[in-house]
């Protein structure tokens, strides 16, 4: 038996991943809900969204590259982000000005809205592939890892190697940071609470003064930050192919409902919520029992409880128990 | 020439008939005005109508002389006409400190001490104030409306059924309230059910009957008037 390596293992392969992958779901399932509190619709355009922020990330890369400008151990991504923010928010700004406003004006029921986002889903989707491809694309430059397998091996002696890519580092410092950031500006800001209020009581928010068109338009704002980073940010850890981030909507809208939709801190917990549990019940744990075990009961199966494969109907299946049983989401209470 | 002053409205909702008829309603600083009237009169569409929420086919609504008639709500709040809707008066999400601080959206310069004001007006809020709104009993949701609406330090309040759904003892407690705020000299216009109660606080009242003026008067006038006591006030 030997507990030592089996937790490396356990943090290795199922806690670093699912906490970056977490961090990466929740940004967007904290653009989910604050879409769904303030604009009240369920946006299927978010994986597309996200995409195309990601996208205007890679071009911004490409040409910063092709000037010679790099981060040096950095990914030279990081720099790109700004632009591609800016970029992201005229997008947005453009199609709510165009297609959302419309529906938004002749109070459309929310179902309406969400049709009209899947159309915006395909227009998005069609304008990446026009511009990008449709291709599986890297685009990190710079230091890969912070502690390579080999060389922890080589550092404790132990059988197991822990690596830490900058990647994962990366995701989960901006992620804690930007949280903490917006956080801050809906609780404690006076704008930050005009949203709150526009989201709890519309009829009272206008009552008291507060502008919907600015509060529009923060919104989209804030949801370009997110997307654009949240995308820019999934990307660096494993690649840029579109089809992938319009596959990732489920998990996000899986936690964003997990969370409580409309409550940004619940689909920010319903971000690693999901990402934990799909890893949990896709990982083959033989290595770990072969450590944890003696000897004569090894396994001889890879414990593994689903294929990876089948990761997306890990939270399938979550969103549906809970929308079965817990329907305003497990984080219950405050709204936005 | 009264302080706010709606003169002969005619108007419905949208393209639909008309709800009131040439319906006046006036109110000076430091009085209380109830809105009466069986069901369907048009006692909160007067009201909407002098708030902005429909589009007036005729007459006018002024406030200090000043014609206000083509306004939006939103601007018509910044005159200082603040509104308490019937249901959804309060921000439910959030606590009773943040719904003060939003119905101060427009005060630009420091509210701090206008809460402490509304504090002293209402004690039980400054008890709660970190408290979920959606959290109080019904009269105290009434208080945070009230004091919601007053965080613009109003020039004229105007609430409707501010007494629909509590108790008779949160109810005078609450009309007491109203009075205390009637004293800060807020011109005050309300449409109530309870009209008896309503009409013992009120300086002056209107009877609307399908959207005109029936009959006004004080309030002691109107509660010994004959026909008023037989038909809304049960005898």
């Amino acid at each position: 038996m030997d507990f030592l390596n089996a937790i490396i293992l356990l943090l290795n392969y199922i806690f670093i991943p699912a906490l970056t992958y977490g961090s990466q779901l929740a940004l967007g399932a904290i653009f989910v809900t604050l879409i769904y509190g303030i604009l009240r619709f369920a946006n299927f355009a978010t994986g597309d969204m996200m995409s195309f922020g990601t996208m205007m990330a890679i071009l911004f890369t490409w040409y910063f590259q092709s000037l010679g400008i790099s981060l040096g151990v950095l990914p030279t991504a990081l720099l790109a982000i700004p632009f591609a923010v800016i970029c992201m928010i005229f997008y947005m700004l453009f199609i709510d000005k165009f297609v959302f406003k419309y529906y938004r004006f002749n109070k459309s029921p929310p179902v309406m809205l969400a049709m009209v986002s899947i159309g915006v889903m395909f227009v998005t989707q069609a304008v990446v592939r026009i511009i990008i491809g449709p291709d599986d694309r890297r685009f990190f430059d710079g230091e890969r890892f912070i502690i390579k397998a080999g060389e922890f091996k080589d550092m404790t002696g132990l059988n197991e190697g822990l690596a830490l890519k900058s990647s994962q580092v990366m995701t989960i410092l901006i992620t804690v940071v930007l949280v903490s950031l917006l956080f801050w500006f809906l609780n404690k800001t006076k704008t930050g609470k005009s949203m709150k209020a526009y989201s709890d009581n519309e009829d009272l928010a206008l009552l008291s003064g507060i502008d919907p068109k600015r509060i529009v338009m923060i919104t989209w704002v804030i949801a370009g930050i997110l997307a654009t980073i949240g995308g820019v940010l999934y990307g660096l850890d494993k690649s840029f192919k579109p089809f992938t981030y319009f596959n990732n909507m489920l998990p996000i809208f899986a936690a964003a409902i997990v969370g409580g939709i409309g409550n940004p801190f619940g689909a920010f917990l319903g971000g690693y919520v999901i990402a934990f549990s799909e890893i949990f019940l896709t990982y083959a744990y033989k290595k770990f029992f072969m450590y944890v075990l003696p000897a004569s009961m090894e396994p001889e199966s890879l414990i593994q409880l689903l294929s990876t494969d089948y990761k997306f109907a890990v939270s399938f299946s979550i969103l549906v128990i809970v929308l079965l049983y817990r329907p305003s989401g497990i984080f219950k209470g405050k709204v936005l | 020439m009264a302080y706010f002053e709606g003169e002969n409205m005619t108007g419905g909702y949208g393209n639909g008939p008309d709800i009131i008829n040439s319906c006046s309603v006036k109110v000076e600083r430091g009085e209380i005005v109830s809105i009466l009237g069986p069901n369907g009169a048009g006692k909160s569409t007067a009201m909407k109508a002098m708030l902005g929420l429909l589009n007036l086919k005729s007459g006018s609504v002024k406030i200090d002389g000043k014609d206000i008639t083509m306004m939006s709500p939103q601007d018509r709040v910044k005159e200082g006409i603040s509104f308490v809707p019937q249901t959804k008066n309060v921000f439910a999400g959030m606590t009773v400190e943040e719904n003060l601080e939003m119905g101060a959206f427009l005060v630009l310069d420091n509210y701090k001490s206008i809460i402490d004001e509304i504090y002293s007006l209402f004690p039980i809020l400054k008890e709660k104030r970190n408290q979920l709104v959606g959290e109080l009993s019904g009269g105290q949701r009434q208080q945070v409306a009230l004091g919601r609406a007053l965080m613009i330090r109003p020039s004229v309040l105007m609430l409707d059924e501010p007494t629909a759904g509590v108790s008779p003892i949160v109810m005078d407690e609450l009309f007491d309230h109203i009075v205390k705020v009637k004293r800060t000299n807020v011109a005050i216009l309300m449409v109530e059910q309870n009209a008896k109660q309503a009409l013992n606080i009120s300086d002056r009242g209107y009877v609307l009957v399908t959207g005109e003026n029936r009959y006004s008067g004080t309030g002691q006038e109107l509660l010994n008037d004959p026909r008023v006591r037989s038909s809304f006030l049960g005898g």
